[in-house]
């Protein structure tokens, strides 16, 4: 027994060297994993720790509140409206599709949109909200809120949308807001964050887009703890942004109101400046839309209507849209010759209804017989023109042009504003690679070939004739309650012998018998106004149509139409207010824009629609029959929607 | 050495054996628990029905067994063992059967009122009829190779099961388990160094293998070992585990957070936060200070396990004792190592701390069998 006990010591004393061994092998791993601790732990700590805080915390951009814009009287045009919008939350409920119907059950939803935010439930983690309907009315909002515990996962909440009370009635001034896209996103270097938040809205066009930078305002921030999945678990910090800058236009709601209905539904434009300031008072553009199709997504059949619409309605004509200013022109060839000295006041050329030049024949309306200056204006006489051109040379006339606003841009926040064009010799060459030309001269003297102007350049140029001053036009009158002050208007660098002269001949186109817009008159003494008509020509009368009989206007395509334009300022013997009117395709100045002119006009003097104490007698029947048609077209300014907020 | 040789009066009966138990071990074990508790509650956000509740029943259950496994003496343990080891590789056949799948693995057996997890028990069973056998193999034939590949195939039949559900985490703790025994009973080291050298063959095969048609592990455990070689390759995917879980440890500093300020599990930045990676909480909660007194509790339990078996005279129960003191080493090595980023994720989890019934009971009942050893262990003269 003693060799067994000997062998078993022998064993015992090997388990027992191999437990040892085993052991130090563990302690060895056990010390290694204390001295990982200690490096994880200790010496990169901090690392760690930022990386922790990393994961914790997220920064929200909380979306600032949109500046606000209104008209010179404080009524509202661009305002943020409770937007009532209803979401589902997938984790909430059991069964999507069972609340899909007891909601529809309940309150009708735009199948396109029920498309959308079913494609986004299945795309989003199951606790993101997905919107199901924006822009409810508030019964069907309140319908949905008092059945909530019926719905499980829906939820109600009221955000902001921009709603353009007025509708359709400023739609090219104001423009719209649409949602950021991603050509926009890649075209500006450092974006705004803000730009990054889905459906973040931004100005597309007008105020809202050219004063963007002011409108939007800044964004605040709303520091979160999530978790890993980005649930939000509770708010760390917030810091209010700044909202964006309440801004008043100088356009009055009422006349813009009035000159549109005006317009009615012909293609046509007109633009109304205070004489003194320079404040566009309207600036309409007809047919017009609703732009707030366009911020709550406008479908594809609607916007290709207004696209493919032949008279244009998403086109800002007023600003945007350039016509031959035709004989509305006819004031700065005169003025241009008179400063050159190449005329006198008093001197006649006659008329025999057209005149040859260099081998080509222009033609005048008729045949006017001896003219003077005034003569010339007050009947429209082309030959005069024509031959007066001539003597001035095509550079001065541009250069008088550019004094009163034409070929000029004028620097007010609206889309694609147009130069026009006054046209000089180095501009012919350099656009066409063609020598200037005579006959490129005498056209330009009567506001034909190359000559080209918007209507608010038209506008301009009739405030600079009635005041003498160089008036600015401006469409901004404050910001956040500061007015945006304006240089005084400088005196215009015209004789004024030369411009009373002009203006007397202006006067008398409306206030005389021989007047090419006498009929058009204002009877009432203290709101005459002193005007001119143009018809524009867009196409090309051959001689042996001229020998035929040219064809009238009623029997010609739309499209070959004349432009008929109007311009005016009033009262004559203290201009208030100057307007222009250019009717696309409408006919004849004097048949077609020129009433239009005088019915704005006189709206904008006396605030309302006009007396019919105002008109000619034999007129008043007629344009009483008119008056009636337009009221229903008239804004009901007394409607909460659109009312003047009273100051608090 | 029958148990018939033991001198019975020498070994404690009645009461006596209470008092006879490794008391140290034991409070331990508590302390251990009481810490998972703690962290159970933590990570649930303070619900206590959650986690910490359902692991305290079983700690309950755990004790209870532990306690009925002590008072029974050894050698009554060393003679089923046999028979418990052929129940578990059986159970093990019935998992690959009708195993119920979860988590992408069909690791458990669903009696309707417990699951179990049969490779669990494994663990332990393999431990237990290893050292049976080195007690019943007389002693010179222990490096005889025929001696020896008995033992290997012992190891090998329920590792090749288990990784086939798959679980490479329960498949290395077997084999280096199984190992350890082998080791202690004394098998000469020239088999260490052959199977290590093939093991590392086998690692190079494994590698040469992927893509492969004869690709030899999972696709997901491809991954986890690749992450655990570069983490920052996939920080989102694959290596989302590794780099939360050194962030959290990283982030508790000295003295961490405090209790129930975790943001990284809080939050659920740690993924599998009540099982595998529960340490990771403890560090981002304690820091430094507490992540190294829970290594200390876990050393101090190996310390006296050690202590336990060395001292005890009887073969059987030394290597049972120290067998399972290893595989409870392996156990928190394994799964500190993970959660580190020392080795790659394998899936063991945190003894006594991580939340979990099997694997809790299992641990249990390996304390008890080590018990029953110490409290039946042959006195000196």
């Amino acid at each position: 027994m003693k060799s067994t006990s000997k062998i078993n010591s022998k064993y015992t004393k090997q388990l027992s060297r191999r437990a040892l061994l085993l052991g130090g092998m563990q302690l060895s791993m056990i010390a290694a994993l204390g001295l990982r601790m200690r490096f994880l732990q200790i010496n990169e700590a901090e690392k760690y720790h930022l990386l922790a805080e990393e994961n914790r915390i997220n920064v929200r951009l909380l979306p600032p509140s949109r500046g606000l814009i209104f008209d010179r009287d404080g009524r509202p045009i661009a305002e943020n409206l409770p937007n009532y919008r209803i979401g589902l939350i997938r984790e909430d409920t059991d069964d999507v599709e069972d609340i899909l119907i007891k909601l529809q059950n309940l309150i009708y939803i735009r199948p396109k949109d029920l498309t959308k935010a079913r494609k986004e439930l299945s795309r989003v983690s199951s606790f993101v909200p997905v919107t199901l309907a924006e822009n409810l009315s508030w019964t069907d909002f309140a319908k949905v809120a008092a059945n909530a515990p019926a719905l499980q996962g829906v939820f109600t909440d009221v955000g902001l949308t921009r709603i353009y009370a007025q509708n359709e009635n400023l739609a090219h001034v104001v423009g719209y807001v649409g949602p950021v896209s991603d050509h926009y996103l890649k075209q500006i270097e450092d974006p705004d964050p803000l730009l990054q938040i889905p459906r973040f809205q931004v100005g597309k066009t007008g105020v809202e887009a050219q004063m963007e930078s002011k409108l939007r305002g800044s964004a605040g921030l709303q520091r979160v703890e999530v978790n890993s999945a980005g649930r939000i678990i509770r708010e760390l910090e917030r810091i209010e942004g700044d909202p964006g800058t309440p801004t008043q236009l100088t356009i009055d709601s009422k006349i813009q109101n009035y000159a549109l209905a005006r317009l009615g539904n012909l293609s046509a434009s007109a633009v109304v400046i205070d004489c003194s300031s320079g404040d566009v008072l309207a600036v309409g553009s007809s047919p017009s839309f609703d732009p707030n199709l366009f911020v709550t997504g406008i479908s594809s059949k609607k916007y290709n209507a207004l696209r493919d619409d032949v008279f244009g309605p998403l086109r800002a004509k007023a600003v945007q849209g350039t016509y031959a200013p035709a004989s509305t022109f006819k004031m700065i060839t005169a003025l241009a010759a008179l400063e050159a000295g190449v005329l006198k006041p008093d001197d006649e050329i006659i008329c025999p209804g057209h005149l040859e030049v260099s081998n080509n024949k222009f033609h005048c309306w008729k045949a006017h017989g001896p003219m003077s200056l005034e003569d010339a204006i007050i009947q429209s006489c082309d030959v005069f023109f024509y031959s007066v051109g001539q003597k001035v040379g095509i550079d001065r006339i541009s250069n008088m042009a550019r004094r009163f606003g034409l070929g000029v841009k004028h620097d007010l926040p609206l889309s694609a504003i147009s130069r026009g064009v006054a046209p000089t010799r180095e501009w012919k060459k350099k656009s066409f690679e063609k020598n200037w030309l005579l006959g490129d001269t005498v056209n330009a003297s009567i506001g034909q070939g190359f000559v080209l102007a918007s209507p608010l350049q038209l506008a301009v140029m009739a405030a600079r004739l009635g005041t003498g001053q160089a008036v600015q036009p401006r469409l901004i009158q404050n910001m956040n309650n500061v007015n945006i002050s304006q240089e005084a208007n400088k005196k215009l660098d015209v004789n004024p012998d030369h411009l009373a002269l002009v203006q007397k001949a202006m006067f008398g186109v409306t206030n005389t018998k021989a007047g090419t817009a006498y009929s058009r008159r204002i009877e009432t003494s203290r709101f005459r106004m002193s005007g001119k008509t143009g018809t524009a020509q867009v196409r090309r009368i051959t001689a042996a149509e001229r020998e035929q009989g040219v064809i009238s206007n009623e029997d010609l395509p739309w499209q070959q139409r004349d432009h008929a334009l109007f311009v005016n300022y009033a009262p004559a013997d203290n201009p208030k207010v100057a307007v222009a009117v250019v009717v696309e395709h409408g006919g004849g100045g004097s048949s077609v824009a020129a009433p239009i002119g005088r019915d704005i006009t006189l709206f904008a003097l006396t605030g309302k629609l006009p007396n019919l104490n105002h008109y000619p007698k034999k007129l008043r029947r007629e344009i009483q029959l008119e008056q009636e048609n337009i009221v229903p077209k008239l804004i009901d300014w007394t409607s909460p929607k659109v009312k003047k907020p009273t100051k608090a | 050495m029958s148990y018939l040789e033991y001198n019975l009066k020498t070994v404690p009966t009645g009461f006596k054996k209470v008092l006879a138990l490794n008391w140290p071990i034991i409070f331990l074990l508590i302390i251990i628990s009481s810490i998972g508790f703690a962290m159970l509650y933590s990570v649930s956000g303070g619900v206590i029905e959650r986690w910490a509740q359902p692991q305290m029943q079983r700690f309950f259950v755990g004790m209870i067994i532990l306690f009925i496994v002590a008072m029974v003496p050894s050698w009554f343990w060393r003679n089923i063992s046999f028979i418990t080891y052929i129940l578990g590789v059986s159970l093990l056949f019935s998992v690959e059967l009708f195993g119920v799948k979860g988590m992408g693995a069909q690791r458990w057996l669903d009696f309707g009122f417990f699951r179990l997890q049969p490779s669990e028990l494994m663990k332990i069973t393999l431990v237990l009829v290893l050292a049976a056998y080195y007690d019943w193999l007389p002693q010179k034939r222990t490096s005889q190779p025929i001696w020896v590949t008995i033992p290997l195939i012992m190891i090998a039949l329920p590792a090749f099961l288990v990784l086939r559900q798959p679980d490479l985490g329960t498949t290395l703790l077997l084999i280096i388990g199984g190992g350890a025994v082998m080791f202690l009973a004394g098998v000469h080291w020239a088999y260490f160094i052959t199977i290590i050298s093939s093991g590392l063959s086998l690692g190079f095969a494994v590698f040469q293998s992927r893509g492969s048609t004869w690709q030899l592990l999972k696709d997901y455990q491809y991954n986890r070992i690749d992450t655990f070689l570069d983490p920052s390759r996939d920080p989102l995917g694959t290596g989302y585990h590794i780099t939360q879980a050194k962030i959290a440890l990283g982030s508790g500093g000295w003295t961490g957070r405090g209790f129930m300020q975790g943001t990284q599990s809080r939050l659920n930045f740690l993924p599998e936060k009540h099982t595998d990676f529960i340490f990771t909480t403890i560090s981002e909660e304690f820091g430094f200070v507490g992540s190294i007194t829970l290594l200390t509790l876990y050393l101090a339990v190996l310390f006296f396990c050690t202590l336990s078996g060395l001292s005890n005279k009887d073969r059987f129960a030394s290597l049972l004792t120290l067998g399972i003191g290893s595989t409870f080493f392996l156990f928190f090595a394994i799964n500190m190592a993970m959660v580190m980023g020392l080795v790659p994720v394998v899936g063991v989890p945190l003894p006594l701390v991580s939340y979990g019934g099997s694997a809790m009971l299992v641990l249990l009942l390996g304390f008890g069998l080590m018990q029953s050893a110490h409290v039946h262990r042959p006195q000196s003269k």
